[in-house]
């Protein structure tokens, strides 16, 4: 698969490192350089700094012929506009999405953006954790 | 009616005054705490603090009531998702975008913002039409109809100056239907007009044949 990822920080450059390693083809959006540090040293992906809001960025990152793109950048806003540039603009089959903020994941999701609250995520995963231990014990 | 106004940078300090004048109920929802009491103190308590992007701050706002939502802070993205958010969960009948990067436009009119305002493009209008040299003004876009109403200007140098219209070879889907001369009243051109210079000539033309149309106009 041609998977576009755009923010380099912790999450997308895991990632970036994981889907190139099981051999899919993989090129990682980030506005600042210094972000592409984390990617793996072994990484045979491309990193390409450049905004992934914008449409000539995207051009570049091969998004036309992409199978996937997901948006992990800090920001929930420009994650959800990127993302409704993908789907909608270029039609990219797949398109993912973090938004931190769990009422707006909720409202993209119903309007098709496929996307992820880690902040849910994390939270329903802490207390299922405490509750376990308390069981145990 | 009841105008909810996202960003009190300057750009919505100003608007939410000239709409309170115009008699309108207005709120504006502001993130910076300073910013907000700046508001309150010059306007009266028509700001809150919050995040615009928030289903939380919006419904404090009272988005559910509001008959138009404008986006209007320094970032393209929190305007796009403020509207989404005030369409999508409030049912605002209309939502108004302030965008950055003329670039967004289009983008925004695809995502279902009603209206979408670039003031870099309006100052871009502006100056072109400031300037007497530039080639060609673009005055009105019918959109559906993919035309535009566009100005031109023929220089002193033109190497059309002195020719009848019937001897220019203008694109098939431009139509020129003014002409304002130096010396006489507007006119509409016909086949024997004559072309002189400083012409103003208003045409209709699709964007594809605009540089075919100024081409033709200016012959060179």
């Amino acid at each position: 698969m041609k998977i576009v990822i755009m923010g380099c920080g912790r999450v997308g450059s895991r990632l970036a490192g994981l889907l190139d390693i099981e051999g899919h083809s993989v090129t990682i959006l980030d506005t600042d350089a210094y972000s592409f540090r984390r990617l793996p040293a072994e990484f045979g992906g491309t990193a390409l700094v450049g905004d992934g809001m914008d449409d000539e960025t995207l051009k570049k990152a091969g998004i036309e012929e992409a199978d996937a793109f997901i948006a992990l950048t800090q920001g929930d806003n420009r994650n959800v506009m990127a993302a409704q540039i993908a789907r909608n603009i270029f039609k990219v089959p797949r398109v993912l999405c973090r938004i931190y903020d769990p009422l707006r994941r909720e409202l993209f999701n119903s309007l098709g953006i496929e996307s992820f609250s880690p902040t849910t995520i994390f939270a329903q995963m802490l207390k299922e954790k405490l509750e376990a231990g308390e069981e145990a014990k | 009616m009841y105008i909810i106004v996202i960003g009190g940078g300057k750009v919505g300090y100003y608007l939410a005054r000239a709409l309170l004048d115009e008699g309108h109920e207005i709120l504006v929802v502001e993130k910076d705490q300073a910013r907000t009491q700046f508001i309150i103190d010059k306007l009266g308590s028509v700001c809150i603090r919050g995040d615009g992007c928030e289903v939380t701050t919006l419904t404090e706002a009272g988005t559910g009531r509001a008959d138009m939502f404008v986006a209007v802070t320094g970032e393209d993205e929190d305007n796009l998702v403020a509207c989404q958010v005030a369409k999508h969960k409030f049912n605002v009948p209309r939502t108004v975008a302030r965008i950055n990067n003329p670039k967004n436009e289009a983008i925004f009119k695809e995502l279902g913002i009603d209206v979408a305002v670039s003031s870099t493009n309006i100052i871009l209008e502006n100056i072109a039409e400031e300037v007497p040299t530039h080639p060609l003004t673009h005055l009105l876009d019918i959109r559906d109809k993919g035309l535009e109403v566009v100005e031109l200007k023929i220089p002193p140098d033109a190497k059309t100056v002195g020719k009848e219209i019937r001897e220019l070879s203008l694109p098939p889907e431009s139509r020129l239907f003014l002409i304002i001369s130096k010396q006489e009243k507007p006119h509409v051109p016909t086949a024997s007009t004559v072309i002189q210079a400083e012409d103003q000539i208003i045409a209709i033309t699709t964007p594809e044949s605009e540089e075919a149309l100024r081409t033709a106009l200016r012959g060179s």
